[in-house]
């Protein structure tokens, strides 16, 4: 592993291991004695180390890892991912939500629409993107973009990384709650196959209004809530200090969907999440996605659209 | 209010003798009354029932439950309740302040229901309809699997009839101790409206006081007309959380029936007297004669 993040709280002892690595290595070129042994014990010391700790994550650890600033965002992995990609803009009524891209590009050949929510790193990117929490206007924008997508055969992938859609007072006066309830309506009706991936975050109705998809995958370290843990823990404890309690409680990590049969598969990050090796995240992401929509490849418009709808039809869990 | 200024400002005298008759004590004498949240007027529990539940001073709505609600809509005896023994488990084994599953029991005690919404079919001035109405006195009408499962099978219901399906709404939202299971509630609901749509079945909400977060953001908003109710508050975020995250003062009519109704995300609005008849209206303009049923 190397030094180019500031280690999280829980990494922080494998960083004092690895500086020692380093102290050995440095002493044993200094001095000319050979501590070769004593370096590769370590090594895979520390590595087994690393597997045991990455493996058994508490859900606010892995919270963490899926808001790592460096982790990868939804444009890095268009970039990775696809060729000939070209944004389209505007949700033709006024405005183009930042915080919601989409465009068509091809991935080995193959043509999609890609639509993700996006997060920036700087200031200046944050403002832009609105920290990834979309207006009603980007929903719409989305919207045009299914049809779109609908009209022309190509696959939809959407790719999610939000902390939910932005509560403010102009969100409520264009109609947020309306313009996520006719995504999920919509998106229920549209004779191409979607798969959607959760990047980082997948909070609430913001991220499911991108999401009512044939195949829905979950990276490793992301997290797929009803709420964020913060907002559960104000509205439920009454105090934002009960945040991991909250992420404990509601069962939000890859692991916990998947039992749930909420989603179809686990996306396999690098050894301590996907900022330490964006490539391999990117490799793992296209797999999955070009596998997904192969399996799909011989299905009708009809029998997309009733595959999805059974998907949804069978999730709750009830006493009769 | 007093005892006596009770006695003093009494405007039901047929109440007053009915009580006299009966003997009621005094702690059952201050239940009879329920004072007016918006101008303070005490009103006798009777007036407020013969008025349906709206300030005869005011005009405020007072919220009422799914029984009331179903009492005032539909044609007399006319209401079949279906799925009524869904109960919601505990799939998570969620605990905050309390056990999910003693909320569940409370609620259950609090308002003699099975869970947060009553279904069934019934008739509006001899239409017939598939009805939904949510009550949030359960657990703040809050949406897990049973509302979802629910919901969606009186739509699935009305589809089959062919007939329109009415849902009425009051809720906080999605529920937080089901987690992501009733996230996906939201997106079951939806898909069963796209089914109705497709089969071009009349599909009508009414928002009722209040309606938010995961209902406003699914069926709740997805109807073919959409109703609000007089003063109702609507939206998708909470009030607290839009302050505290702009940082500013909040127009005092924001999230109101009105507001709604001035930024063009509902039909109409309807004090709570005009609703059944608006209700026939909508269904009548729809549906082909042939529909109705003969009475
Ligand atoms: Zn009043």
């Amino acid at each position: 592993m190397n030094k180019q993040f500031t280690p999280l709280e829980f990494e922080k002892s494998i960083y004092q291991i690895e500086d020692k690595i380093e102290e050995l290595k440095k002493l044993s070129s200094e001095t000319g004695i050979n501590l070769d042994d004593q370096v590769k014990l370590l090594t895979n010391q520390a590595f087994e180390f690393k597997k045991q700790l990455y493996s058994s994550l508490t859900p606010s650890q892995k919270l963490q890892i899926a808001r790592h600033a460096k982790r990868p965002t939804f444009l890095d992995y268009v970039s990775l991912i696809t060729t000939d990609w070209l944004e389209l803009h505007g949700d033709r009524a006024g405005t183009d939500d930042r915080a919601i891209i989409g465009g068509v590009a091809q991935i080995d050949g193959k043509s999609v629409m890609l639509i993700g929510t996006q997060k920036g790193r700087t200031t200046k990117e944050n403002i832009e993107y609105n920290f990834g929490m979309p207006q009603p206007e980007g929903y719409r924008k989305a919207l045009r973009l299914f049809y779109h997508a609908d009209r022309f055969n190509l696959p939809i992938i959407t790719l999610i990384d939000t902390p939910g859609a932005y509560p403010g007072i102009k969100a409520e006066q264009t109609g947020q709650g309306t313009a996520i309830a006719v995504n999920l309506r919509e998106m229920a009706k549209l004779e191409t196959p979607i798969v959607s991936v959760i990047l980082g975050e997948g909070c609430s109705g913001g991220a499911l209004g991108l999401a009512v998809s044939n195949r829905v995958y979950m990276f490793e370290h992301s997290l797929y809530t009803v709420i964020s843990p913060e907002g559960c823990a104000s509205i439920l404890w009454r105090s934002a200090d009960m945040a991991s309690t909250a992420a404990e409680n509601l069962k939000i990590t890859s692991d916990d969907l998947l039992q749930m049969e909420i989603i179809d598969g686990i996306i396999k990050e690098p050894l301590g999440g996907a900022h330490y090796d964006w490539d391999f995240a990117a490799a793992e992401l296209k797999n999955t996605v070009l596998e997904s929509i192969d399996e799909m490849s011989g299905m009708s418009g009809t029998e997309l659209k009733s595959d999805r709808h059974e998907k949804f039809r069978r999730m709750g869990v009830f006493i009769e | 209010m007093s005892l006596r200024d009770w006695f003093e400002n009494r405007r039901n005298k047929q109440l007053n003798a009915d009580l006299v008759e009966s003997k009621i004590s005094g702690d059952d004498l201050l239940k009879l009354w329920e004072k007016c949240y918006n101008c303070n007027t005490s009103i006798p529990q009777k007036e407020l029932e013969q008025n349906m539940h709206v300030c005869p001073k005011c005009d405020y709505h007072f919220r009422i439950g799914a029984r009331e609600r179903l009492e005032q809509l539909l044609d007399e005896d006319s209401f079949e309740e279906i799925n009524s023994n869904m109960l919601p488990s505990d799939p998570l084994d969620f605990v905050d302040t309390m056990r999910y599953k003693t909320r569940q029991v409370d609620a259950r005690k609090k308002t003699n229901l099975n869970e947060a919404v009553v279904t069934g079919i019934g008739k509006i001035s001899d239409w017939e309809v598939a009805v939904a109405v949510m009550d949030f006195a359960y657990m703040g009408g809050s949406m897990g699997s049973v509302v979802g499962e629910k919901i969606t099978r009186l739509i699935e219901e009305g589809i089959k009839r062919k007939i329109p399906i009415i849902a009425v709404t009051s809720s906080g939202g999605a529920r937080m101790q089901e987690s992501c299971l009733s996230l996906m509630q939201m997106a079951k609901t939806s898909c069963a409206v796209a089914r109705a749509n497709e089969q071009k079945i009349l599909y009508i909400t009414v928002l009722t006081e209040p309606t938010f977060g995961g209902v406003t953001a699914s069926f709740g908003t997805l109807g073919d007309i959409i109703i609000a109710e007089q003063g109702a508050r609507i939206g998708f975020a909470g009030r607290r959380v839009i302050e505290q995250t702009i940082r500013q003062k909040l127009p005092s009519d924001f999230q109101t029936a009105e507001y709604l109704l001035k930024y063009g995300h509902v039909d109409m609005v309807f004090h709570r007297s005009g609703l059944k008849s608006t209700l026939e209206k909508l269904i009548r303009i729809h549906a082909p004669a042939k529909q109705k049923v003969n009475t």
